[in-house]
């Protein structure tokens, strides 16, 4: 996917919500739909199951207007969280730009985090990608559950974020460091672009 | 060759505050009045806190008041060019002339006059000129005249006679008053607070707040709501204090998460911060570039190579082509360095900073290069050991020792006096050989006439400058028959520079000439006085002893007996000067050789006195009557032998 095209002046960037099962990915996408001027989103793509469970992936497009002369545009996706829809999580990481991971702060889903954190590596290396050049930034949602059911943003960044990278304490339902993440990882994003050379 | 008024830098557009009202006040002052009120009148200020801006409104405030008068812009180095371009054309007068016609002269970074001797003396030349015609003369630098290095103190004291103001970095009102006019100018409206909120920043200087006002311009343009305060600082990096919206970009506390969140301005939020950061990532290019720019422009290089990409879209290769520019740079530096050592006034030169005239730098280098070729020499023929002392050549003698001694430091100049065939000629390049005998010295040792000659070809070769180069870097400077500068200006005009110079850095000058300079006709009153200023030696007409000494080297180096009768004829002989009694040697010597004789005395008297050799005439008898060489005719009979000497001579006419 092109990040940067300088001949159509454009910068499109896919940003994906990458985490385990009811960890608050497709609420980060709602809350910034809500939040979004009409004239500057897409419709937004859900694909739940009843029970409201993501069954394929959710798909917001928001377009920034022109920046710098480009017409910038950002598209934020998430992925099923269950286990089983690994090969769907696989299909829309492809052509990621930057990644969020949506961890649950609950202390009981650590493991799930882990596993999700472990897969969203394995899937990237199918790409070929190595997840130490993929711009991450960690949000550990749900904070504002009572203290005794979940991990401090600092249990969480010593239990996952290993590679130190930004980590955002969210309540993504009331929206509170939705777009603190989303800030985060356009940086990243944009970023690598000065430190790499554009893409055409 | 100098600069229009730039119509939009007038005084109607130009914000007064407290640190630049005396400034703009003395300039009106100055328009109203030109040439009564201060004269000249000097202002100074950091970059870009408006001088340029008051020059220029002065000069359009004068011509709204009275519309015939001549008023000129123009920046010293175009004053420089200007005046280099007119000498280079011979027409130095006429540069001169239309200078001092001039009504209001504005001079615009009078700060480069550092190293620039010449046109110190050039300018001050003007200032008088100007004041005395009662014309304006208003300067403009980035420092006040006593701080620029290098400065004549004749022009800091006529600087300092007229009026020196300073414009210092304007207060807060004064920021937002620029900022609003500013703003409005470029039809921008912004939301209250918002160009407050720039103003607290102390900027350096009115130019960066220009700056900052532009991003925010530009900021605005791309997005559809107003900008307000907070986002003006974020957009320009101000750090801002906490406050309740601020709050909301602060990472989650629990406790005030949903009202905070509820900020409506969340996404508007979000696109600053993306904008920002596409500005620097996307454009990533440019920030290389403009960051390119910004460096060497403040080393002092032209950067139009790296502005045109710029312009450009998207420019391809742009690394490279920074690169390269970098590498120009890199190779003008070498040169420049290499051009310091051989010549440093050359080094300033602005082709060294200019990596788009590459060829020039590499030619103006080479040439500085030939320059660097040692002046011409003392002539060897000349050995200081050679020159014979007697009491006509004591004090030039003694003075020429002492100079040897200290070069530069006990009478400089020297000059020595005295007439034509008097050894001055000998003296002067057997000293110039005893310097050059020094450590590092480059002693340059000529006739004066060679040097108007060589000054000539370089004007002809449009090569001044390292003619100059080249007697500058002169540890001693050595001119023979300095009255034949006579009626060369221009001669006069580079020696007069170049004396200053090597005098100042402690070089020593010796001239010679046939008589004291003050005597001297055609030459500079300045010239006169700097030549007066050192030690001026005459050397008298040699006296007996002299003369025996210089015969006895003179026979020694013919290898001929040094017969006592023959030295006592020959010293006794009425020459007024060495070089004659060399040449009385030499004729006697060669008739001696004609007829295969010795040289004795009786031999000397017969060719210096007219006698026929006495082969010829023996055994002949002669009607007494004799036929010189010369073709006269002459006869013994009425000859007179003995002529008493001069004095003796007046004496007799009397009796």
């Amino acid at each position: 996917m092109s990040l940067v095209n300088f001949t159509s002046r454009e910068i499109t960037c896919k940003i994906v919500y990458y985490g385990p099962g009811r960890s608050g990915k497709t609420t980060n996408l709602h809350y910034v739909y809500g939040r979004v001027p009409e004239t500057r989103r897409g419709r937004m793509v859900s694909l739940a199951t009843q029970t409201d469970r993501t069954l394929f992936f959710d798909f917001l497009p928001i377009d920034l207007g022109q920046i710098s002369g480009f017409s910038t545009r950002f598209q934020l996706y998430t992925v099923p969280g269950q286990v089983y829809y690994n090969a769907t999580r696989r299909l829309v990481l492809q052509g990621a730009d930057g990644v969020v991971f949506v961890g649950d702060s609950q202390a009981r889903q650590l493991d799930e985090n882990i596993e999700s954190l472990q897969n969203l590596q394995s899937n990237l290396l199918e790409h070929g990608v190595d997840v130490r050049t993929m711009p991450l930034v960690m949000q550990y949602n749900k904070q504002d559950l009572p203290p005794e059911l979940i991990l401090t943003p600092a249990d969480l960044d010593d239990a996952l974020n290993f590679r130190s990278v930004p980590s955002f304490p969210a309540d993504a339902l009331h929206g509170k460091g939705v777009f603190e993440t989303l800030k985060g990882i356009s940086e990243l994003v944009l970023k690598k672009l000065a430190a790499g050379s554009p893409t055409v | 060759m100098t600069s229009a008024l730039n119509p939009r830098f007038s005084f109607e557009t130009f914000v007064v505050g407290a640190a630049n009202r005396l400034a703009v006040t003395a300039g009106r002052t100055v328009a109203e009045n030109p040439g009564s009120a201060y004269n000249p009148l000097f202002i100074y200020s950091g970059s870009g806190l408006g001088k340029t801006h008051v020059l220029m409104a002065i000069g359009h405030a004068a011509k709204t008041i009275a519309a015939q008068l001549n008023i000129e812009y123009l920046t010293l180095d175009e004053y420089v060019e200007a005046f280099h371009a007119a000498i280079a054309a011979g027409q130095g007068d006429a540069f001169r002339r239309r200078f001092q016609n001039v009504d209001v002269l504005l001079v615009d970074d009078v700060q480069f006059l550092t190293n620039r001797k010449e046109m110190q003396a050039e300018l001050l030349r003007l200032t008088e000129a100007l004041q005395q015609s009662g014309h304006q003369i208003v300067l403009a630098s980035d420092r006040p005249p006593a701080e620029i290095a290098d400065l004549d103190e004749r022009l800091i004291s006529r600087f300092s006679g007229g009026l020196v103001v300073d414009m210092g970095i304007p207060d807060y009102e004064t920021r937002v008053a620029i900022l609003r006019r500013k703003a409005e100018e470029r039809g921008s409206k912004f939301q209250p607070g918002v160009l407050e909120a720039v103003a607290k920043v102390e900027y350096p200087n009115v130019r960066e707040l220009m700056g900052a006002l532009n991003r925010l311009v530009a900021f605005q343009a791309v997005n559809d709501t107003p900008m307000n305060a907070e986002a003006a600082s974020k957009v320009l990096g101000i750090p801002t204090a906490a406050s309740p919206t601020a709050a909301s970009s602060t990472a989650v506390s629990s406790a005030a998460a949903s009202s905070a969140a509820a900020s409506p301005d969340e996404f508007s939020q979000f696109l600053t911060d993306v904008t920002v950061t596409v500005g620097k990532a996307v454009e990533a290019w440019r920030a290389r570039v403009t960051e390119a720019v910004l460096r060497w422009e403040g080393e002092g290089y032209r950067t139009g190579r790296l502005e045109k990409l710029l312009e450009q879209e998207t420019p391809a290769a742009v690394d490279e082509a920074i690169a390269a520019y970098v590498q120009d740079v890199e190779r003008l530096k070498a040169l420049e360095a290499e051009v310091a050592v051989l010549d440093p006034q050359a080094a300033g030169e602005k082709v060294f900073r200019d990596p788009d005239r590459m060829k020039a730098a590499e030619a103006a280098a080479a040439k500085v290069r030939d320059g660097a070729a040692p002046p011409p020499a003392p002539s060897a023929a000349f050995p200081f050991d050679s020159y014979v002392a007697g009491a006509s050549n004591e004090v030039a003698l003694s003075a020429a020792r002492d100079v040897i001694a200290k070069p530069g430091k006990k009478y400089n100049p020297l000059v020595i006096a005295g007439k034509s065939g008097l050894g001055k000629t000998h003296l002067l390049n057997a000293i110039g050989l005893e310097l050059a005998k020094k450590k590092n010295a480059i002693v340059a040792c000529l006739s004066t006439q060679a040097f108007v000659d060589e000054l000539i070809a370089a004007i002809d070769g449009n090569r001044v400058d390292w003619w100059r180069a080249r007697y500058r870097r002169a540890t001693a400077l050595l001119l023979d028959d300095i009255h034949l500068l006579a009626g060369k200006e221009r001669t006069q005009e580079e020696l007069f520079n170049l004396f200053n110079q090597l005098v100042d850095a402690d070089r020593q000058l010796i001239f010679t000439a046939p008589s004291h300079p003050n005597t001297l006709e055609g030459l500079e009153e300045r010239i006169v006085s700097r030549l007066e200023g050192g030690l001026v030696a005459e050397i008298a007409e040699p006296d007996k002893e002299l003369r025996r000494s210089v015969l006895e080297r003179l026979l020694t180096q013919q290898r001929l007996p040094l017969e006592p009768a023959l030295v006592d004829y020959l010293a006794d002989r009425p020459v007024d000067s060495v070089r004659s009694l060399t040449g009385v040697v030499q004729r006697v010597v060669e008739a001696a050789a004609a007829q295969d004789a010795p040289v004795t005395a009786g031999l000397a008297r017969e060719v210096l006195e007219g006698a026929p050799p006495p082969r010829r005439t023996a055994g002949l008898r002669t009607s007494g009557i004799v036929v010189s060489s010369a073709g006269g005719v002459r006869s013994r009979e009425k000859m007179v032998w003995d002529w008493p000497g001069a004095s003796d001579r007046v004496i007799e006419d009397l009796r």
